[in-house]
């Protein structure tokens, strides 16, 4: 982790210094304009980290390795495909609540399909999707995704 | 004032709560409150940083130009630049939809539409970002090279199914 932190760092100082060299103003407003998005994610953020706290506290990891785990099978994918289709959880949110599960016992392949389908399929959005595109064409474009989900969370699982 | 107030409204009780739990010896309390300065260090050990790079990142890439010109390109060219302009993108899927009519009605076919929609949904840099703090660069790069060529699929997919008579509806909020 802390080694992260230092190359993230590391990172961010020379990006910094670069775009400082080469234009001062407009350094200045990419600043405000990430701090403005930082502060718009900040209590979301808070509020998941705190509902994760409390959440661990009353849900043994035993449980979660058991039904997300990697011995888990198929409902283990099913119950995180479902899960992450019929949510709406923000994707900054949904990394730290992954992480969580991993640490908890969950296997990989589970955590990739419970990201990768609260990314790609929507159902609550459904009704604003077909807005847009039509009933047909909105539903299959959540059916093709729910599958796609599917497939890497299988490879995912098996790769690592 | 009023609005801040009700956005950190949960995190002012957990704190005053956590407070109250270590005082009282209030076991549990402390358990979740050790909990939850674990995660609160993991985040601010790169999520500022992550948002700095986002910044600059959104001052020096001209995005409106690229969007542009997606229209006008087709073949590979016009599949790069599809996922490339998705990848700079914020924000959650349904946001994306407006940009999809943009981009219908300044030509992109019904196949980069939808790959625009798959890159949008899982390959957007700040999202990586985050996912690569938390996940690992590992899981990151795996799980954006297996979506890359599924999204790609869905696009030919969607366009052999829907493209004959595809359409997307200005759909004002």
């Amino acid at each position: 982790m802390l080694n992260n932190t230092i190359i993230f760092g590391i990172f961010t100082v020379a990006v910094l210094i670069a775009s400082l060299v080469l234009d001062k103003n407009k350094t200045v407003l990419g600043l405000k304009r990430g701090g403005r998005m930082f502060f718009n994610i900040l209590h979301p953020f808070l509020n998941i980290l705190i509902l994760i706290s409390v959440a661990l506290f009353f849900i043994p990891s035993a449980l979660i390795a058991e039904y997300l785990g990697a011995n888990s099978g198929w409902p283990g994918f099913i119950i995180a495909a479902i899960i992450g289709s019929i949510t709406l959880i923000p994707g900054f949110v949904s990394y730290p609540l992954a992480a969580t599960l991993l640490k908890q016992g969950a296997s990989y392949g589970v955590v990739a399909v419970f990201i990768t389908t609260l990314m790609m399929v929507g159902v609550v959005t459904l009704p604003l999707e077909i807005k847009y595109f039509g009933r047909k064409t909105a539903v299959l474009r959540n059916a093709f995704n729910f599958v796609a989900a599917l497939i890497i969370g299988i490879i995912m699982g098996w790769l690592m | 004032m009023n609005r801040h107030i009700k956005n950190y409204a949960l995190v002012i009780l957990f704190i005053a709560l956590s407070i109250a739990s270590y005082f009282m010896g209030f076991r549990p309390g402390v358990v979740v409150y050790s909990n939850f300065g674990e995660f609160f260090m993991e985040m601010v050990s790169f999520i500022p940083f992550l948002f700095i790079i986002i910044g600059l990142f959104d001052v020096w890439v001209p995005k409106e130009k690229l969007q542009k010109h997606v229209g006008e390109k087709s073949g590979i060219e016009g599949i790069v630049l599809v996922i490339f302009l998705a990848m700079l993108q914020a924000g959650p899927l349904y946001g994306a939809f407006p940009v999809a009519y943009i981009l219908h009605k300044k030509g992109a076919s019904v196949k980069n539409i939808f790959i625009y929609l798959g890159a949008f949904s899982s390959m957007k840099i700040p999202m990586l970002g985050i996912e690569i703090g938390y996940l690992g660069i590992e899981f990151t790069i795996l799980r954006t090279l297996i979506s890359l060529p599924l999204f790609i699929i869905i696009g030919y997919i969607m366009e052999k199914i829907v493209g004959r008579d595809f359409k997307i509806n200005d759909v004002r909020a």
